[in-house]
């Protein structure tokens, strides 16, 4: 990516899925860019195509047409490996449900993201500065049944960051969280925006969720309105 | 994470273990007993303190087919050095059981004797003397009343185990009545120099054509797996089974955690982690179950060799076979990798996005 070039760069973004013998059209021509360091919205009815959306951003699904650049890297045209090559090093994702592994400690729910991304060795200073403005520092050896729904998605925060990637992108990451923890999550979310010009995509149905992003974007039927 | 996996479901993971190790169990415990059975006839045979064996050109290597005129062994006798040459004769149904008749003076004089536990020789034709396994195996002491070749028998002593055979009775009562009367099925012969048994034993093959002729060491190593007609065969059926059963153990197995942790697999491929990565793990897993399967099914072989010696001391002997515990590992690795690569694959192709979607 060179210097002035938005992080993210969508143009005409089609997606197609083939069900049975029809074609559902979720994406029909999307245009977007996210400069690097914003944290952008995302809101819209279900069905409008923000998850799926989501789901080409994170190299989950290959685009159907259009063009699609983060930091630099078209994502037409890219095998699965390549894909999972993003992922692993791109992109780190926030769910609704948090999806920490259930077997694993906090701890070790981090260390797994590095560890499929080949980084050993001690966390990086930034990073353990990170987990203190979590305020996970503490709990980092419960497994998640151990721990609040709260604490339990500021580890999948954690584990979303570790490895720097270039967009986080959150899937309604309060979805699930009462309005303190809520508040919480969007504070610290925020809060890693400001401190480490993190870009961040978030999905929410919420329009005080929406409105701790820097911008708004409205989604309906496949179209940015 | 492999370890954090299989704790997770530990009901599933101890069955999956247990059955793992049932069959690393069958595959020791055969071997185990082909082997201790074999060392076990081979170890009496060798009590009798012979040097040399002579059977009868019809027979096998080991079988008890075939026999001979009992005037062979006063053949044997007129030779020079030749100390004893005592005729027997073996009568059973197989290999593992069978009544030895024999003239028990001249036995003695060859072998050193009995060492009798309780009771003594037999001092008329329907007397028996068994060794103190069968005696335990059959709860039977001296006095008693056996039906062998059926007919009654009187046990007229005990004996210490480690002598040619389990079961001994006049031999003129065996020959009535087995209908081989004035035959023998094996000549032991004691020289009066062991030193020369090779030559002994080239002077008798010259002197006795086509008899099965071999020094006591030599005889003695034909006991084993490879002599035992279909032995082998059947081991390796046992291994097949072995391997077939893991297979479907595991396969199942990983197939229900594959299918519950879709999910987490859906998590996993959301990080970056590639198809090897996630198959990695699931193999992982396997083999570690199929290793504690293995340790589990290596201390039960203790567990039946315990069994057998204290129900059939007699029938069978189970040796512990340290030389096959990585074999009988090995096996249940392959079998269980081979159960983990079709659920393996299944995950590592799963598609990330209805993965997450998974309850």
């Amino acid at each position: 990516m060179t210097d002035g070039q938005p992080m993210i760069s969508i143009r005409a973004l089609r997606k197609t899925y083939h069900v049975g013998e029809v074609d559902v059209h979720a994406l029909r021509g999307v245009d977007l860019d996210v400069q690097s360091g914003e944290f952008v919205a995302i809101v819209g009815p279900s069905g409008s195509g923000k998850s799926t959306l989501f789901h080409i951003l994170g190299g989950l699904t290959p685009p159907t047409s259009g063009t699609v650049h983060i930091a630099g890297r078209d994502l037409l045209g890219m095998s699965d490996a390549q894909r999972t090559e993003l992922r692993k090093n791109s992109v780190g994702f926030v769910f609704q449900k948090y999806n920490l592994l259930p077997t694993l400690s906090a701890r070790d729910n981090i260390e797994i993201a590095r560890d499929i991304a080949h980084k050993n060795g001690p966390l990086d200073p930034q990073f353990v500065e990170v987990l203190k403005l979590l305020g996970i520092a503490g709990r980092l050896d419960h497994k998640p049944r151990a721990l609040s729904g709260g604490e339990q998605q500021r580890v999948a925060i954690a584990r979303a960051i570790v490895n720097h990637p270039a967009i986080l992108l959150a899937d309604e990451p309060t979805g699930n969280l009462d309005t303190e923890n809520s508040n919480a999550v969007l504070a610290l979310l925020r809060d890693l925006n400001e401190r480490l010009g993190q870009t961040i995509l978030m999905i929410t149905h919420n329009p005080e969720a929406a409105s701790y992003g820097h911008r708004i974007v409205r989604m309906r039927d496949g179209h940015i309105e | 994470m492999v370890f954090e996996n299989l704790k997770h479901r530990p009901v599933r993971t101890l069955l999956g273990i247990i059955v793992i190790s049932i069959q690393v169990t069958m595959v020791l415990a055969l071997v185990g007993l082909s082997e201790g059975t074999l060392s076990d006839q081979a170890n009496r045979a060798r009590g009798v303190g012979a040097d040399i064996v002579v059977r009868p050109p019809s027979s096998s290597v080991i079988s008890l087919s075939g026999s001979m005129p009992a005037k062979i062994a006063d053949r044997v006798a007129r030779e020079p050095h030749v100390k004893y040459a005592v005729g027997v004769l073996q009568h059973g149904s197989d290999l593992f059981n069978y009544e030895t008749g024999l003239d028990l003076q001249k036995f003695n004089q060859l072998s050193g004797g009995f060492r009798f536990l309780e009771g003594g020789g037999f001092q008329h034709p329907d007397d028996v003397i068994v060794d103190s396994f069968y005696a335990t195996q059959h709860k039977l002491h001296v006095g008693d009343t056996v039906s062998l070749l059926n007919k009654p028998w009187h046990v007229s002593g005990i004996y210490e185990p480690g002598m040619l055979t389990r079961v001994v009775v006049p031999l003129d009562t065996l020959q009535d009545l087995t209908a081989d009367s004035g035959k023998i099925t094996t000549v032991y012969v004691k020289l009066d120099d062991p030193a020369r048994t090779d030559e002994m034993v080239a002077e008798l093959r010259g002197v006795l054509k086509d008899y099965r002729i071999n020094s006591m060491e030599e005889f003695t190593s034909l006991y084993s797996v490879s002599n035992v007609p279909m032995l082998k065969e059947f081991t390796w059926v046992v291994i097949g089974v072995g391997v077939l059963v893991g297979f479907l153990v595991v396969c199942l197995s990983m197939y229900t955690a594959v299918l519950e942790r879709t999910r987490e697999i859906g998590v996993l491929k959301a990080l970056g982690a590639s198809p090897g990565y996630i198959l990695n793990i699931l193999l992982r897993e396997t083999v570690v179950l199929a290793i504690a399967g293995s340790i589990l099914g290596i201390l039960l072989s203790y567990v039946t060799r315990f069994v057998i010696h204290n129900v059939v001391p007699s029938s069978l002997i189970q040796a512990i076979v340290p030389e096959w515990w990585p074999i009988a590992a090995a096996i249940a690795v392959v079998g269980a990798l081979l159960g983990a690569l079709g659920p393996g694959l299944k995950a590592a192709r799963q598609d990330a996005i209805e993965a997450l979607a998974y309850d």
